[in-house]
């Protein structure tokens, strides 16, 4: 299935990737091959299968309520880019 | 032979008798990557000091009448999506270029209370993702077997790292089989356990549902002791298993008789080397003479495998790499002028293309008007290939296959063709998308190039997969071969 410029450009855009024009182009091609072959799926009755979303059967694994000693913040912001009063400090948002 | 040949059990062996230290074991480790790192490539980091004060409390506490356990001493590699406190942790990514965790792995804190020296973090395809680790963002590594060919990937650092001296053992991680294939390539023994006997804390996710840790070591009986160093539950992994470890060194018997093993038919067909399906069959045959039952097996959904993982592994991929935006850690686009564009700038500058490739396909899979088609129809599928397992595991105690298709091919030869660079991975994905264990061993070789072996067992199984493994070992050579350097 062919997938267009276009939708390389919104599928970019959900994912926060910033391609450039070379890549737009690329990926158009190389995701359109891939998706074609992933078609292949298709093919297969899946009628009446269940999804699997975990191999292994397992469900709502949960722990007490109960408060646990936390990681100092000081480690935890010792890899921020830029950090200000014990918050990751980021440009403006702006309005779209 | 040098220290640096040896499996982790043979300097157990000497540790115990005190013929040797933990210094003398790790100084020998650091000579070994002196002398060949330069053409192998295999390390992002290099741990010198720490690997010899940590050797040296290790040799002092000993001496003042600690017990040796088996990791005691033993100088070990850990691939670099594995956080390590105080060590920087990359993916060999340059998004995560500055990255130093302020916390272990789980299964790293369960080796350094084991008293395994941590000899360095290993070079890998960018967050996993890739068949021969020339997707790595920083250095190309190469297969000490031959150094123009890849080591495979995603662990080629690691499997590398061991087939050259440079480790005792090492950390992978495998996703669709990425620890198998490197194992393969590299002429090591490296083994998936069943998802959710290891604990992923700490392993930076690529596919949540299908990454597990495991082990790349020289031969079988250091897989198994490694693999009781890293097994068991853990609060910190909701996806771990909380069952019993049992003692996988008993499970080293060298007998297979009356065991029913089954060759997939699916897997040694078109596309796989004919030097590859002959050395597998004479693996096969080999267990036959040794008194196993060995008959061909037809799992027709296999080979949907490798579309199926595409689309779930590459749709989980793009939701675990949502995190990497510049804010908390990691590199941050300078000069954005707002927080929109610093997270396209970021994710433009940090990512590379295979990384940003499959984010591509895992978002397009996931968005509106084509989830059923790609995302949900693949989970079915997914259901269909653990079916199959599950009959033919119903009739056979064991499943054979190549590990992969080739041997370790020229670096190069597939960058162009991510297809191409996928398909590699044909035997060893099933495995992952079913959740169950797998171990490959070499058993031959092509123009001097290792061959993997790939045995296949259900959930849990993976005594029954390492007495397979130590029998064959037992009765064959490949094991005792190095690679020259």
């Amino acid at each position: 299935m062919a997938v267009t410029k276009k939708e390389v450009e919104h599928v970019a855009k959900l994912a926060r990737l910033g391609l450039t024009e070379n890549e737009k182009d690329i990926f158009t091609k190389q995701l359109s091959a891939i998706l074609e072959y992933a078609e292949e799926i298709k093919k297969i009755d899946t009628g009446k299968v269940e999804p699997t979303s975990h191999a292994i059967p397992m469900k709502n694994v949960f722990r007490e309520d109960i408060t646990v000693p936390c990681p100092d913040i000081k480690d935890i912001l010792a890899n921020a880019p830029d950090e200000r009063d014990d918050m990751f400090s980021v440009p403006r948002i702006m309005e779209q | 032979m040098e220290l640096f040949e040896l499996t982790s059990h043979e300097l157990h062996a000497l540790l115990v008798k005190g013929e040797t230290s933990s210094e003398e074991i790790t100084k020998s480790i650091l000579a070994r990557i002196g002398k060949v790192e330069d053409r192998v490539n295999a390390f992002m980091t290099v741990n010198v000091n720490e690997a010899l004060e940590k050797a040296r409390n290790i040799d002092d506490q000993v001496a003042k009448g600690a017990e040796i356990g088996p990791l005691t001493g033993i100088p070990l590699a850990i691939k670099d999506n594995m956080c390590t406190r105080g060590i920087l942790t990359t993916c060999s990514s340059k998004i995560l270029r500055n990255f130093v965790p302020p916390y272990n792995a789980t299964t790293v804190e369960m080796i350094l209370q084991a008293g395994a020296i941590p000899i360095g973090k290993t070079n890998m395809d960018e967050f996993a993702m890739g068949s021969s680790t020339e997707n790595s963002a920083y250095k190309t590594t190469k297969n000490p077997w031959n150094l123009s060919t890849v080591p495979g990937g995603s662990s080629g650092g690691s499997a590398a790292a061991v087939a050259a001296g440079e480790a005792a053992m090492a950390f992978g991680s495998d996703t669709g089989g990425s620890i198998r294939q490197p194992a393969s390539f590299c002429g090591v023994v490296g083994m998936k356990p069943t998802y959710g006997r290891v604990s992923r804390y700490g392993l930076i996710a690529f596919a949540s549902s299908l990454d597990q840790i495991g082990p790349l070591t020289k031969d079988v009986t250091d897989c198994a002791i490694m693999l009781n160093a890293i097994s068991g539950h853990d609060k910190k992994d909701s996806t771990s298993v909380d069952l019993p470890v049992p003692d996988y060194r008993k499970a080293l018997v060298d007998d297979v008789k009356g065991l029913k093993i089954g060759i997939i038919t699916d897997l040694m067909g078109e596309g796989i080397d004919e030097n590859v399906k002959k050395a597998v069959l004479d693996a096969a045959n080999k267990l036959k003479a040794l008194g196993a039952k060995v008959e061909e097996v037809s799992l027709p959904t296999l080979k949907f495998g490798v579309p199926t993982y595409y689309i779930l592994a590459t749709a989980e991929a793009s939701s675990n790499l949502e995190r990497y935006d510049g804010v908390k850690y990691g590199h941050r686009s300078d000069d954005s002028p707002d927080l929109l564009n610093m997270y396209y700038n970021t994710r433009r500058e940090g990512f590379g293309p295979e990384v940003k490739r499959r984010i591509m396909l895992g978002t397009y899979a996931l968005s509106a008007g084509y989830y059923d088609a790609y995302y949900l129809k693949a989970q079915k599928v997914r259901t269909l290939i653990k079916q199959d397992f599950d009959k033919a595991f119903a009739k056979f105690d064991v499943l054979l296959s190549p590990t992969s298709p080739s041997v370790a091919f020229k670096i190069g030869a597939k960058v162009d063709d991510p297809l191409s660079m996928y398909l590699s991975d044909i035997a060893t994905i099933p495995v992952n998308l079913a959740g169950i264990p797998a171990i490959s061993i070499t058993c031959g070789f092509s123009d001097d190039l290792p061959i993997g072996l790939h045995i296949m067992g259900k959930a849990f199984s993976e005594e029954k997969l390492l007495r397979v493994a130590f029998t064959y070992e037992q009765n064959t050579e490949w094991h005792k071969q190095r690679a020259k350097l």
